[in-house]
């Protein structure tokens, strides 16, 4: 996946396209929003109900007032706490929704997108997208979005209501403002990198942890633990060193922050005293500025922090966006048909293909038909270019000129459900799922019966096998597979695709794993299946020995179709199949 | 063991674990009194504040005294400047304190990990193991890092505000400090609350996290079956799940601290109508209401940090539970104590009545008898999971046997030390796992302090000389995540150049069947055949000219050697041996 350069602008758009989804949740919206506003409220009455209580309470000796105020502050809380938790829930519950709807999409875009695109992609790059990078926009617009929006209007709410106080001491006062947001501005700007630092040496850190978790035997077996141990030290230090630079600088701007704040509260206290000595300011206006200090310090704080918050949430947009506005290469066209019976004949006419981002082609000019009821191999080395063919019948990958036809219509004329449900493949890397063996077998057909499972279990000689477990197949199964060797797993590959409602049976390479007594077997039992149930047959292999009962074999080498015919003719004509027989009855593999 | 290391640690005594984590403070006891210090004088000096503005409000501002109210203006001006630099210090220091700490936990993790035997980590999943572990210290860095200073002088200071007001008014302290305790209260009942609500969420985010994974990588599969509706259908269910879990949870923390500020109101409250009734009976000045009410302002950050930090502090705890478990982990497999070092190998190897399992019901091998002279090349032969890479296991004393020895030269391979012993057996094993350095690096990967001389004469001997320096840093490319990647067939080369350098007298040898291209299959066959020359070897074989060549053929099938000889002797005996051989051939 190309990392795109990036720019500012571009990822703050992707962010206002998230702040647009918001439209969605009108309700929630509003409920937050309008939580802050009123919470903004509660907080600003308080200091007046003080002042109230001081000058016209206290000091007239007038204790009906205070009891008034007392009560008045204890709504004012209650105000407060409604307001808050509605402030709090509304934005969670809103981040929690549109959250929700981003992964749905991207999931599904994921899903969607062809091979082209996967062949591109690291599952760990899209992984983050849907996880992390998602998490980062969610805790944005649960926390940072409101408490900027509520941290402004609070400022500014009490930046108006000190200035009609008294101007003067108000000015004193909003001082701290400009000095915390330099100071945290400083300090945003040089952690950056230094946060970045301590990223990468816990990185580093972490890849020779896991390189002598995953590799301990050949540390042990080369007597390697002291230098492995060494090398951690070393990193170990930097990173203690690293974290060490952060806490200094916290230590150069935090408090600095409160001093200054403190140092305006000693202000006000006394420029404030000597306007109450000279009868122009109350002790109750005194003690309610104050109480307005020490909350504007806060607000300050958390727009500071929402700073790099919010450039994180804008990349994470960026990436995630990326994703999600992908082209999909293969889809169905406007007036495709569902694919119904298949007759046999599969062309490939003047087929040629290049890999999006490839230098130089896979497949040049590839032309053959098959037969009804034909068991076609394709032969050739890794690169040749043989899967690329089967590839393209599915349409995996559509070819980038010439056609391949079924039966006379293009494969690009059908519908890909309708397609692909009618045709079989077992791929050369076998996937199997968490869940149980039945679960793994069903994929394809969930509402199979045990029977037919057991059928095609059989077929592809991995029955015996799930029968000697004893949960058979209720037996479980680890996400990759665990506990199953290369051999069960492809036959449990194959029995899953026997079990779906093929036409065309497609087989990559399937039985490299299997020893080859159990490669013979299931050989036997795919050959009758191939004949009997499908109108034509795909076997791509590497080895002369899986291929030589084919009806026909389609030589590939470097894109191009070399040679056909049966095993015998092509001992014959070819001098490339030749050449390989010999070699590979010198490195006969799979022995054991 | 592994078991509790895998799941998540739930409410288990938590004040030995505190303890433990206590320990790792002693090295810096000498620091420590002073960095406490430095908290003390940060908190009073935050703590003193509404008291000598509300003692000026009475004494000073209200009588009129102006150079009063300078001086005293003077002196809390000073005192925050101390306070401040008292907190600048004691980020510095107790933050270091911490910092270091950590460092030594990490070391210790892997230190352990260092010592454990092969068994722990074929028993534990590496990757779950390591995302635990940096997860956990991640975790006790967040909570502890930076905040203890924060928590300790919040502490402080709350300790300090509850003493000021005591000491000024006391029925009056007393009806405020009366909340306290009961903010406590609350904070202990929502934790609770929240905590099983966020066991929910961490549960449905596991689920999401496990089905994203599994279903992006198998994209392909997903579409060639027609899977991709029903995926997508599913993975709904589940994202919904998650949502709803994630607002049930916010509902509780999002009322807590409104609970906790209408506490503190009613407690502010409660002192403004009484005070102000004392205040208006002349039984308390204005100044001293004044100074209350600030001072229960104040109680409110420390209990919000508090219960933040006791949150965070939850998840460190399990964490460090989950550190100090790898830490307890006993090392079962140990140099004996009168172990010596193994002399210079001549390269017998003897397998005496060996048994052995990975687990007390399960026989891997039954009663294994081999040996092989100096020089020898032994095959083994024979179905999946019978047991050949459990003889390696033995050889390289990854694992003790149950019964009967394992001897080299005679010696028993328990009675000498372990490096002795693997520093002269190389091997060479299917998955060619290299490391993160150089590709000289990787080949002196047992000599450490090879000359680059010896180095690539043994990439010579590996064939792969040639294509090391067509690389464009030759031999100082950098290998592994952030290095250039080698195919399987050129990893395989380098681990053999890996082997070849150490010279070892033993060497062991799984011929890997992954699928390499045939031009670097005849370079490969090539330079093993040089590895394996006048050495004593042990090849699980998948080729069959290996096979033809060994000096001894064991057919192993069901943890037992059910055939033993040369190639010739068994395909004459034309049983179990010679049936696999022509079942091969046959299929050429």
């Amino acid at each position: 996946m190309q990392e795109s350069q990036p720019q500012a602008s571009n990822s703050l758009r992707q962010l206002q396209r998230v702040l647009s989804s918001l439209r969605i949740y009108p309700l929630l919206s509003l409920g937050a929003l309008s939580s802050a506003l009123l919470l903004v409220a509660a907080y600003a009455i308080t200091p007046q109900l003080f002042r109230w209580a001081i000058d016209q309470g206290i000091t007239q000796g007038n204790l009906d007032i205070v009891l008034y105020s007392a009560a008045g502050l204890v709504m004012a809380a209650i105000a407060r706490g409604v307001f808050n938790f509605g402030q709090s829930f509304c934005a969670e519950a809103l981040s929690q929704s549109v959250v929700y709807d981003l992964r749905n999409q991207i999931f599904s875009k994921i899903q969607t997108l062809s091979f082209s695109y996967h062949d591109q992609a690291q599952t760990s790059q899209l992984l983050t997208r849907v996880t992390s990078d998602i998490e980062q926009i969610r805790t944005f617009l649960s926390t940072n979005l409101i408490q900027v929006i509520s941290g402004v209007v609070t400022l500014l709410t009490i930046a108006i209501i000190l200035l009609v106080m008294n101007w003067q001491l108000a000015l004193i006062s909003l001082l701290v403002v400009p000095i915390a947001g330099w100071l945290m501005a400083r300090f945003f700007r040089r952690n950056n990198q230094l946060f970045r630092q301590v990223q990468e040496q816990l990185s580093d850190l972490n890849a020779v942890l896991q390189e002598n978790l995953l590799g301990v035997r050949v540390v042990k077996a080369f007597v390697r633990e002291s230098v492995e141990t060494e090398r951690y030290t070393r990193l170990n230090a930097d990173l203690v060193a690293a974290n060490l630079k952060t806490l200094q600088a916290i230590r150069n701007t935090f408090p600095y922050i409160f001093l200054a704040s403190n140092l305006v509260i000693v202000m006000v206290i006394g420029y404030g005293g000597i306007a109450v000595m000279q009868g122009r300011f109350s002790v109750g206006e005194l003690v309610a500025f104050n109480a307005y200090l020490l909350l504007i310090l806060q607000p300050i704080l958390l727009i500071g922090f929402a700073a790099p918050a919010i450039a994180q949430a804008a990349s994470s947009a960026e990436r995630v966006y990326e994703v999600m506005d992908a082209a999909i290469e293969i889809k169905d066209r406007p007036h495709a048909m569902p694919f119904t019976t298949c007759g046999g004949r599969i062309t490939f006419e003047n087929v040629s293909f290049r890999y999006p981002g490839a230098t130089s082609p896979a497949l040049c000019n590839i032309s053959f038909e098959t037969k009804p009821n034909e068991l076609i191999a394709i032969l050739g080395m890794t690169g040749s270019g043989k899967s690329t063919i089967t590839n393209l019948i599915p349409r995996f990958y559509d070819a980038t000129s010439g056609a391949v036809r079924i039966d006379g219509r293009d494969v690009r004329d059908f519908t890909l459900a309708s397609l692909r449900s009618h045709i079989g493949t077992v791929f050369q890397e076998t996937t199997l799922f968490s869940g149980t063996l039945f679960s793994n077998l069903t994929y394809a057909r969930p509402e199979a019966t045990l029977e037919e499972v057991i059928a095609v279990a059989q077929a592809a000689q991995i029955h015996d096998f799930v029968t000697s477990l004893p949960e058979g197949y209720d037996t479980v199964v680890g996400e990759r597979g665990v506990g199953l060797s290369g051999g069960q797993k492809q036959r449990i590959a194959i029995a899953r695709t026997l079990l779906t409602d093929y036409s065309i049976l497609i087989l990559d390479d399937s039985t490299s794993a299997v020893d080859a007594q159990t490669a013979a077997q299931i050989q036997a039992a795919l050959d009758d299946l191939m004949r009997r149930r499908t109108c034509t047959s795909f076997v791509v292999a590497q080895r002369i020995s899986t291929v030589r009962t084919a009806d026909r074999i389609l030589l590939v080498d470097k894109g191009r179709l070399v040679a056909q015919g049966t095993h015998a003719q092509l001992m014959a004509q070819s001098p490339l199949y030749s050449i390989i027989l010999e070699s590979q009855m010198k490195a006969a593999p799979a022995l054991s | 063991m592994t078991a509790n290391l895998s799941s998540p640690a739930d409410a288990k005594p938590q004040l030995s674990t505190l303890r433990r984590f206590f320990g790792y403070f002693a090295p810096y006891r000498h620091e420590i009194p002073v960095a406490l210090l430095m908290v003390l004088i940060g908190a009073t000096s935050q703590a003193i504040g509404p008291l000598l503005i509300g003692w000026s409000i009475d004494n000073l501002i209200l009588q009129g005294n102006l150079p009063g109210l300078l001086r005293m203006l003077a002196i809390l001006a000073s005192i925050y400047v101390v306070g401040f630099g008292a907190i600048r210090a004691q980020i510095r220091r107790m933050g270091g304190i911490v910092q270091r700490l950590l460092g030594q936990i990490r070391q210790d993790i892997f230190d352990k990990v260092q010592s454990l035997p092969v068994s722990f980590f074929d028993r534990s999943e590496a990757g779950d193991l390591m995302s635990r572990l940096l997860n956990d210290v991640n975790t006790v860095n967040q909570a502890f890092g930076l905040t203890i200073p924060q928590v300790l002088g919040q502490t402080f200071s709350l300790v300090g505000i509850i003493i000021a007001m005591l000491s000024i008014n006391l029925q009056l302290g007393l009806l405020s400090n009366l909340v306290v305790p009961l903010m406590i209260f609350t904070t202990g009942v929502f934790s609770r609350w929240a905590r099983s609500r966020f066991r929910l969420t961490r549960q449905t985010i596991g689920d999401l996290s496990a089905k994203l994974e599994e279903d992006i990588g198998s994209v392909r599969e997903a579409q060639a079956f027609n899977r991709t509706q029903l995926n997508i259908e599913e993975f709904d269910s589940l994202n919904a799940a998650n949502r709803r879990a994630n607002v049930q949870a916010v509902a509780v923390t999002a009322a807590f601290l409104p609970s906790i500020d209408f506490l503190n109101t009613l407690a502010t409250a409660g002192v403004m109508a009484y005070g102000g009734y004392l205040a208006t009976t002349g039984a308390m000045t204005v100044g001293t209401v004044t100074a209350f009410l600030l001072y229960v302002q104040q109680f409110f950050r420390p209990i919000q940090i508090l219960s933040q930090f006791y949150t965070q502090a939850q998840s460190a705890l399990a964490g460090l539970d989950r550190i100090f478990l790898l830490l307890d982990e006993p090392v079962t497999l140990q140099d004996a104590p009168n172990a010596v070092e193994m002399p210079l190998i001549q390269g017998q190897v003897r397998f005496e009545q060996v048994e052995f399992g990975y687990s007390p019901h399960q026989r891997v091998l039954k009663g294994i008898n081999l040996g092989a002279q100096p020089g020898q090349m032994i095959a083994l032969v024979g179905p999946t999971g019978a047991g050949k890479s459990t003889i390696i296991n033995l050889i390289m004393r990854f694992y003790d046997v149950s019964a009967g020895a394992v001897t080299v030269d005679g010696i028993d391979v328990r009675d000498v030390t372990q490096a002795s012993l693997r520093r002269q057996i190389g091997i060479v094993l299917q998955d060619n796992l290299l490391f993160s350095g150089t590709v000289a690096e990787n080949i002196a990967f047992g000599v450490p302090q090879a000359h680059q001389v010896d180095i690539e004469a043994a990439a010579q001997a590996a064939n792969v000389h040639e294509l090391i320096t067509s690389l464009p840093q030759g031999y100082r490319t950098q290998l592994g995540e952030r290095g250039t990647p080698l195919s399987q067939g050129q990893r395989q080369l380098v681990s053999i150049a890996r082997a070849v350098l150490l010279n070892p007298r033993i060497l062991v040898l799984d011929e890997a069947t992954s699928s390499i291209d045939t031009r670097t299959e005849g370079l490969v066959q090539d330079a093993i055949a040089r590895l394996l020359h006048n050495r004593t070897s042990f090849v699980i074989a998948h080729r069959l000219s290996t096979v033809t060549q060994a000096d001894q053929v064991l057919v192993i099938q069901q943890g037992q050697i059910v055939e033993q000889g040369t190639h010739t002797e068994l395909m004459a005996l034309n049983r179990i041996y010679a049936n696999l051989y022509s079942l091969q051939l046959g299929s050429v």
